[in-house]
This record gives C-alpha cells, sequence and structure tokens, in this order.
C-alpha cells in the first residue's frame, strides 16, 4: 500500500499526459451531456471516479479466477452493481442533481472509460495500482468536464455554480448591450471546447502531436 | 507607382529573414503583393501562363458584390425612413445606410484580417487574400440592427473555427461567411431573427409609424402564406426583385445580385453550372410542392422563391465559393441542384426556419466531397469499361 514514484505517477498521468478525455479520445459523448452547467458536472465526475475506482479495484482482485472467455460479462455486472450503487446514493442525497442528469447516471455504464481501465489495466495488475489508476482516470475526466462546464454555464447562462457572475445590468432587458450565448447549451459548442482544450494541451506537449 | 516600387524595396530587406523585423515576414509581403503582382512563377510541373492569382480573383469577387452592397446601403435608409413615416429621399437614404453599413463592415475586416495576420505571423505562413471577400460578405448577410460585439465575435469565430482549423484559405470544408452567420443565428438568436432586426431603429422602436411590421416577405409567407406588407401598400414581386423589401443587408435586391452574377461569370471566377442548377434546383422543388403541397405557402408561384430571402445571393456568391462547393463539372450540377432543392424544402415546411438558404449550402458544403467521389469514381469504372470493350 505505498504511494511510491511508480503508483504515483498511475494517479497524476491520467490528468495530463494519458487523460482520457482529450488524449485517449474516451468518453466524449457524457462530456457533451452533461455539462450545460457546473454543478452536474461534478457530480458525474466524482460519480464516474467512483465506479473506475472500485470497478479497477474488484476486477484486480478477481482477474487470477475469471476465465479470459467470459470476462466481459462478469466485467459487466460489477461495472453495473457499482453504477446502480451511485444512482441510489444520488437519489437519496442530492435528488435534484440526480434528476438533472437523468439517464447518464445509468450510461456510465457504457462510459468506455471504465470498460477500457478494467481491460487495459485492472486485469493486469495488482489491487492498489489498479484502485490508483481508476481514480486517476476518473479525475482526469472530471477535470475536463469541469473545465467544459465552466465555460458553458459561464458564457450560456451566465452563471456559475448557479450564482449569477455576470451582472444584471450588463444585460439587454437592463439597458445593457450584453445577451448569454445560446450556442453554448447546445451539444456542439461541448465538442467545440473539448477541441480547443486539445489544442492548447497538444501545443504544449507537443510529443503527442501527430505527425 | 514606381516611387511606391522603390519605397517597397528599399524597406524589403528589413523583413527578409534575419532583418531587423524579421518576425513580420508574411505581414511585409502580405502588403507587397497587395500592392504589386508578385513575379515568382511556378518552378515545376504544368502551369498556365496568366497574370491572375487569388489576389485578383478575389477582387473581382468584391467588385461583383458591389452594386448588392450598394443598393443595401441604399435600402438599409429607405426602409428605415419608411418606418418613420417619412418619404425616403434617395441620398438621404443612401447616407443613412451607409453610416448603418459600414460599422460592419470595418469591424468585420478589422477582426478578421486582425486573426488571419495573427495565425500567418504564428505560423510562418503568408496571408491568405480568401478574407478579403469573406470579410465582405459577412455584414452583407447579416441584419441590419445586430450589435456590433455580435458580428466581431461571429466573424472570430467563422475564422477560427470555420477556416484556421481546417488549416486557412483553401483548406475550409464550409464557407466561412456562413459559419459567421450560423454562428450568431444559433447564439444569439434574438438578434437575428423575428419581425425587428431587419430594418435600422425598428428594436428601440423610436419614432416607428403605428402598425409597422418590420417582417420580411419570407416570415409573412410562413404565417399568413402572402409577401405581406409595409404599411398599407402590400408588397409585391417587383419590389422583391428590385430590392426594396426588409432583409439582411446585402441581399434583398435581385438585379444588384444579377449584375454581380454577370461579373463573375463574365470574369470566370465563379462556375456557371452551380449558380444554374441552384435555380433550377428551387424550382424543381418549388413545382413539386406546387403539385402536392396544401398550404398556402406550398402554392406560392416558384419563382416567388428565386426572388425573395437570401436564394439569388446564396445561389451567386456563396453556393459558387471555389473551395467548398465541387469541384467535378458533373459534381457541381449534383451540389447546386440539391442547394437549391434543400433550400427550398426548408422554408415551405420547417417553420422555424424562415429561410432555409444558409443550411443548404451548409450541408452540401459537407456533402461536396462525397458527390465529388463518386463522380470520380463513375468516370473510371466507365472509362474501365470503354478499355475492355475496346479490346
Amino acid at each position: 500500500m505505498s504511494m511510491n514514484d511508480k503508483n504515483f505517477k498511475y494517479l497524476t498521468g491520467p490528468f495530463s499526459a494519458n487523460n482520457p478525455v482529450i488524449v485517449q479520445i474516451l468518453g466524449i459523448c457524457s462530456a457533451l451531456a452533461v455539462t450545460v452547467q457546473l454543478k452536474p458536472a461534478i457530480v458525474m465526475a466524482l460519480s464516474v471516479t467512483v465506479v473506475t475506482a472500485f470497478s479497477n479495484l474488484v476486477m484486480s482482485l478477481l482477474r487470477n479466477g475469471v476465465p479470459s472467455r467470459i470476462r466481459i460479462i462478469i466485467q459487466l455486472v460489477v461495472i453495473a452493481a457499482l453504477v446502480i450503487l451511485v444512482d441510489q446514493v444520488l437519489k437519496a442525497y442530492v435528488f435534484e442533481i440526480s434528476k438533472q442528469l437523468s439517464v447518464y447516471v445509468g450510461l456510465i455504464i457504457t462510459n468506455c472509460i471504465v470498460m477500457g481501465r478494467v481491460e487495459a489495466f485492472a486485469l493486469a495488475n495488482k489491487p492498489w495500482p489498479a484502485f490508483l489508476d481508476g481514480v486517476g482516470n476518473g479525475l482526469g475526466y472530471g477535470l475536463i468536464l469541469v473545465i467544459v462546464a465552466f465555460f458553458r454555464e459561464l458564457f450560456g447562462s451566465g452563471t456559475l455554480l448557479g450564482y449569477p457572475v455576470i451582472p444584471e445590468s450588463w444585460y439587454a432587458a437592463e439597458g445593457g448591450w450584453y445577451a448569454n450565448c445560446g450556442l453554448m447549451l447546445f451539444p456542439p459548442m461541448a465538442l467545440i471546447i473539448v477541441g480547443c482544450i486539445i489544442w492548447a494541451h497538444r501545443s504544449h506537449n507537443k510529443d503527442l502531436q501527430e505527425k | 507607382m514606381s516611387s511606391i516600387r522603390n519605397l517597397v524595396d528599399k524597406i524589403k530587406p528589413t523583413f527578409a529573414k534575419g532583418g531587423k523585423l524579421g518576425f513580420l515576414e508574411s505581414t511585409f509581403d502580405a502588403f507587397e503583393t497587395f500592392l504589386f503582382v508578385p513575379n515568382t512563377t511556378t518552378r515545376r510541373g504544368a502551369h498556365i501562363r496568366d497574370c491572375n492569382d487569388m489576389k485578383r480573383t478575389m477582387i473581382m469577387v468584391v467588385v461583383a458584390l458591389m452594386p448588392a452592397l450598394l443598393f443595401g446601403m441604399y435600402n438599409v435608409g429607405y426602409q428605415h425612413f419608411l418606418s418613420q413615416g417619412a418619404t425616403p429621399a434617395f441620398w438621404a437614404s443612401f447616407w443613412f445606410g451607409f453610416l448603418k453599413v459600414l460599422p460592419m463592415i470595418v469591424v468585420s475586416y478589422v477582426v478578421g484580417l486582425g486573426i488571419e495576420f495573427g495565425f500567418a505571423q504564428v505560423r510562418g505562413h503568408e496571408v491568405n487574400e480568401g478574407f478579403l471577400v469573406t470579410g465582405l460578405l459577412i455584414p452583407m448577410i447579416m441584419p441590419v440592427d445586430i450589435p456590433l460585439w455580435i458580428l466581431g465575435l461571429s466573424t472570430a469565430f467563422a475564422v477560427v473555427f470555420g477556416k484556421e482549423v481546417f488549416g486557412g484559405t483553401g483548406m475550409n470544408v464550409f464557407n466561412p461567411a456562413l459559419v459567421a452567420r450560423v454562428f450568431a443565428f444559433l447564439a444569439y438568436t434574438p438578434s437575428m431573427s423575428g419581425t425587428k432586426v431587419w430594418i435600422a431603429g425598428l428594436t428601440s422602436g423610436e419614432g416607428v409609424v403605428d402598425g409597422f411590421s418590420g417582417a420580411t416577405p419570407l416570415e409573412n409567407l410562413v404565417t399568413t402564406g402572402t409577401l405581406g406588407c409595409a404599411l398599407d401598400k402590400p408588397y409585391t414581386p417587383m419590389d422583391a426583385f428590385l430590392g426594396f423589401i426588409p432583409g439582411s443587408v446585402g441581399e434583398t435586391s435581385t438585379v444588384a445580385i444579377l449584375i454581380g452574377a454577370a461579373i463573375l461569370l463574365f470574369t470566370g471566377v465563379a462556375s456557371w453550372r452551380t449558380m444554374i442548377s441552384v435555380f433550377v434546383g428551387g424550382l424543381a422543388m418549388a413545382l413539386v410542392f406546387n403539385v402536392c403541397g396544401s398550404s398556402a405557402y406550398a402554392q406560392i408561384p416558384g419563382w416567388y422563391h428565386l426572388i425573395i430571402g437570401g436564394f439569388a445571393f446564396g445561389a451567386v456568391f456563396m453556393a459558387t465559393d471555389p473551395v467548398t462547393s465541387a469541384q467535378t463539372a458533373t459534381g457541381q450540377y449534383i451540389v447546386g441542384f440539391l442547394i437549391g432543392l434543400l433550400a427550398v424544402l426548408t422554408r415551405v415546411v420547417n417553420p422555424a426556419y424562415p429561410e432555409g438558404m444558409m443550411l443548404a449550402i451548409l450541408f452540401m458544403n459537407a456533402m461536396a466531397p462525397l458527390v465529388d467521389h463518386y463522380v470520380v469514381e463513375a468516370s473510371i469504372k466507365r472509362r474501365n469499361t470503354r478499355i475492355k470493350t475496346a479490346k
């Protein structure tokens, strides 16, 4: 259970150099769907982190007992059970946000990051590194979600976490000149923001640029 | 002329690689080739001996846009004075419109060219001249009352996401001017549609005559199935043809656009195949609606569609964009026809979008490479069978 350099890398790698969304291009669909506002995005990020972490942990513990022919169905059972748990917790404690997220909590099962990490990492590694890898990937995914949601909520609704940020007097209704950007509320704009993040990230990390 | 040449030659070494201001090389080059035809020639391969280059081509399009732009300025003033209940005098109208439209053009050029120069500097390539046309097209397809910051933001979006991310002039998938419009339309819908934005001063409502409607004939067709009227005088097809109707700045006058079309076709800049087939496609769809449509809108004479809204403007100046349209001759017929067809289809069937031209052109921009691909494939197949039968 030590936090040596190697384990630390499993945790922090997915934040930037091996980010699931902007480098591995996984989990894009939910990044478009739940990022209209910041609050649901944060809840979604935490939910996915819990699911990836514990599905990695459980599958890593089971890795020597699961025949490879039926491993996918076992993974699905584990992930689905965790997602149902998360869904119930959300319904119990943050019902409003759970309603906003609607089907997308259930759809964490189909999030490519979860099964991708189980397949690629947990089945070949010990439980503790697998758990750290799951936490890292969940948080790396969440980081992008929060950045996208920040811009979408700020420019699309003029609020952050539900609190008005842009002064009322700026709006046309109050005699100002400003208007919210309606396009920010549409999913395509999330894709464009993800594109911009990839653009900035690649121009900083030159080794990631495709030739 | 020679004094300018001498001056340019004198300061050239300063901007060359290794010179004091070497980092501004592409900016300098842009201004030099703007003033003088560059004397560089293609080194290898087949090439055409002609003094024409992209700058001259683009300037021809700008010249062709002039009639529509000048009439647009006049019409902006004309519609404004009409809405105020005044008699629109010619020069007063033109001057009013000039002062309204000029800031739009300035904003579009300053924002767009600023970004283009910035990208050229960072990437170290030449500044391309495609924006000379785009920068003029953008104000011409916007409503006159659009806030200037929205215009600037849309232009910036169009240049960065419509053009530069694809690699700059000549590489873009979508017509950049239409990207600007579609951005403004989806992001700031209240400033881009409705009955208030098409006439200068109507949004604030100061001094407007009672009962004056700023709705364009397109909007009237959706709601009432007729062209509608300004006050008590109904719009006639002749008004729409000459351009005395509310609408985006440069697209109201079919006559002015046709003069532009003549210039483009005479100089060979635009493809007549695309242009003609857009009109044919629009008419064909309108005829289908005449036969089997049930609403009043579907029953209007087909040629109404060609003279109202942005149909003619889109057909002449946007569908023919050599970068985003089809490259093969057959492809141009197909793409043009489908643009016309989809535009009329959207207009009549979808009440949420009174004007379908923008969406039709953007959609076919995306489809054009596919059309080209199959045209080329078909050609190869035909030739193969011909070779086989010859053997």
